[in-house]
């Protein structure tokens, strides 16, 4: 085991990716000789050449649909998307190219393209650094979206990400990037846990707490925090935002009978939504409460000094928390 | 003015300029007038037989006769929408004959006549107009990539794919190429602009073939641009040629020097193809609200089928058997193409779920399920009846 920033742990996980298929590219401003703005890719472009991990020009649509080009060519590109706020010049590529060209070929062409965005709040920046836009891309048909939550996700689930044969858009939570914790990196990626499920982070009685990303940890915190004032919350992380697993989320609301969803994005329309629809559907006379939801409101994103109003905090989980167990 | 109907670049020219004489400007490579005499250019000799001649001829019957039928499909309910390529076949048929079996070209949703020269059936873009798939054919079968429906998006593939041509180290010797479509409104695109700086940083194997046919629906090219198009390509530092875009044999020269200069690792070429849309923008289209039927009238006498064949008249390459036998065989094609159309099956309803990911997806196989049994709760009620 490895002590690695989350960071550091996407870097290991994709030299490993370069290393595994000559196939494998990685593209996006700055990601060569500065290794990113996150320092995701330092030192790759040294080891990998100019040709594998490419400083593309600015624009961020020439970006992907460059990718999608490559991928045509049989290359299996790894874009970098600088931060959140930036992927919208892309929206058109990633919306209308990358994720209908399975269909429109009526399966003839696979799209192995992955995108990955920093995303979500907390770092104090400017605007448009700091959005959560999931859903957008969750709400659209043709392509997986998965977020990260640790190191040791990150490591699995970027390899796992660049495997696929369907486009992945890769949210990673840019406040979590410098959290540390061990890593595996001699682990079997065969063996890790699916891409497309969800995990269990804290076992629990009384209620289910859904996230994923940033507020993984905050809601691991909370659950902390409400273990001593004897609640019992369990913690999934959702880890895939399409497809959903439903099934580890069913599972647990069926024993706990009360759920708070928690996300960055505003409420409106978010994961969330969807989530609790499924949720009141599947398992409806299991519930003891609605289903809550914590989150963005439904305004843009702040100013940096408003945004710990904004952003869902420990507190604001456990008072949703408090309100679900109050039925 | 000047007579290819621009002046100087300082200069916004009006619409009466789009009839201006292209034939006659220095700055347009032509082969073949409209009055069907074989001119020369010094940086395009071009040397074809009595047979290739008249294969080109061939081509440019057949696609119009594809084009000419799928209209009257749309006319009859067999089609959804139609997007003509009337007046447009040289472009698209000297170009695509340009092109060699390890090519790829990337086509807008008009290149009915790239497909034939690329060996597509025709009756695969009609599945797209009818509305039975979003085109479904195999692009690397053909080196001919699907249709492409937002304006411009393609380039940007088309840069990406021939940036993975020179990875794969197919530049130079027996080197490939890649050939993009798009029109004089796709040039406004930011993706299109984008695809020029790509292309040009990384001196991608793609050539840039623009059909300026005058008119985005019903924008003149005075709304997208205030100089030639072709001249943009300096700004991006690759080369630009204005080509005849009625003139096949033009357009098969230029198209095939830029595409081997693309090959041979001297990166992208810019082709304007001027030349003009005969019909309607598609068929839901009625250009009589925003031109003139004078400028039409003026385009009709530079027909791009007309010249080949007086040429091939007054060269005596070609007899009334060889006319006739043409007009024949593409009888004989609309017949099938039109006979294929209208016993198209639509597709089951299923089929909704299929191809949308490589791998199971647990959410779109539940859906799948319910709108199954949702379904055969109907055939149910239909036993019990």
């Amino acid at each position: 085991m490895t002590t690695l920033t989350l960071s550091k742990a996407l870097n290991e996980g994709l030299r490993k990716a370069l290393e595994d298929n000559p196939k494998v590219i990685i593209m996006g401003e700055d990601v060569g000789k500065l290794g990113g703005v996150f320092r995701v890719t330092d030192g790759l472009q040294k080891d990998f050449g100019e040709d594998r991990v490419i400083d593309t020009p600015l624009a961020e649509s020439g970006i992907v649909g460059t990718a999608i080009g490559l991928a045509l060519r049989g290359y299996r590109p790894v874009c970098e998307i600088q931060f959140d706020g930036f992927v919208f010049p892309a929206f058109d590529q990633i919306v209308s190219q990358l994720a209908k060209l399975r269909l429109r070929s009526l399966g003839h062409i696979t799209m192995p393209v992955v995108i990955r965005i920093p995303f979500g709040g907390g770092i104090g920046a400017v605007e448009h650094h700091s959005e959560s836009p999931e859903a957008l891309f969750a709400h659209t048909g043709g392509l997986r979206v998965v977020a990260c939550s640790s190191p040791g996700d990150a490591y699995t689930m970027i390899q796992q990400s660049v495997r696929s044969p369907d486009p992945v858009i890769f949210f990673e939570p840019k406040r979590r990037y410098w959290d540390k914790a061990e890593v595996d990196l001699s682990a079997a990626l065969d063996e890790a846990t699916p891409l497309t499920a969800a995990r269990t982070v804290a076992q629990g009685t009384d209620l289910t707490v859904l996230a994923y990303g940033p507020m993984v940890r905050t809601c691991v915190e909370a659950a902390v925090a409400a273990g001593e004032e004897g609640r019992s919350l369990e913690v999934i992380d959702l880890r895939s935002l399409s497809p959903l697993d439903m099934d580890t989320v069913l599972a647990s609301v069926r024993r706990t009978g009360r759920c708070v969803i928690v996300h960055e994005a505003a409420v409106s329309g978010g994961l969330g939504a969807e989530i609790a629809a499924r949720i009141t559907q599947d398992c409806f006379y299991h519930l003891e409460a609605p289903v809550l939801r914590v989150g963005g409101f439904s305004t843009p994103y702040p100013p940096s000094r408003l945004e710990e109003h904004f952003l869902p905090d420990l507190d604001r989980v456990l008072d949703a928390v408090d309100r679900a167990l109050a039925y | 003015m000047a007579v290819d109907g621009y002046g100087a670049a300082t200069a916004v020219p009006g619409p009466a300029s789009l009839q201006g004489q292209a034939g006659s400007s220095p700055e347009l490579v032509q082969l073949l007038t409209p009055e069907g005499e074989r001119v020369t250019h010094p940086d395009y000799p071009l040397e074809l037989t009595a047979e290739e001649v008249k294969a080109l001829y061939r081509d440019l019957v057949l696609v119009r006769r594809i084009d000419t039928e799928s209209i009257a499909l749309q006319r009859q309910g067999e089609l959804g929408i139609w997007a003509s390529l009337l007046g447009q076949e040289a472009a698209q048929v000297g170009s695509g004959r340009a092109l060699g079996p390890h090519d790829m070209a990337f086509p807008t949703y008009r290149e009915h006549g790239v497909a034939w020269c690329r060996g597509l059936d025709p009756v695969k873009l009609l599945e797209l107009f009818r509305g039975v798939s979003h085109g479904g054919w195999d692009p690397a079968e053909h080196g001919f990539h699907l249709y492409t429906i937002v304006i411009g998006a393609q380039t940007l593939h088309a840069t990406g794919y021939a940036m993975g041509i020179q990875r794969d180290g197919a530049v130079g010797e027996d080197g490939q190429a890649v050939i993009v479509y798009f029109g004089d409104g796709a040039t406004s695109q930011g993706d299109v602009n984008e695809a020029f700086i790509w292309a040009s940083v990384f001196n991608a194997p793609v050539v840039f073939f623009c059909q300026n046919n005058q008119w985005a629906i019903s924008e003149p090219l005075e709304r997208q641009s205030r100089i030639p198009l072709y001249q943009r390509a300096r700004g991006f530092g690759f080369p630009g040629i204005r080509v005849d875009g009625n003139d096949v044999f033009a357009c098969l020269a230029v198209t095939r020097k830029a595409m081997q200069a693309a090959r041979d690792g001297q990166g992208p070429t810019f082709i304007e193809a001027f030349t003009y849309r005969m019909g309607a923008h598609t068929t839901t289209d009625d250009p009589t609200r925003y031109r003139l039927a004078s400028e039409l009238e003026a385009w009709k006498l530079k027909d791009p089928l007309e010249r080949v064949k007086a040429y091939l008249v007054r060269t005596g390459a070609a007899d009334q058997a060889f006319f006739e036998g043409v007009d024949e065989e593409a009888t004989v094609l609309g017949k099938r193409v039109r006979t294929a159309c209208q016993t198209m099956p639509d597709p089951q309803p299923l089929a909704i779920f299929d191809n949308v990911y490589a791998e199971p997806n647990a959410l779109l196989e539940a859906e799948r399920a319910q709108f199954a049994a949702y379904l055969d709760s109907f055939a149910s009620e239909e036993v019990a009846q």
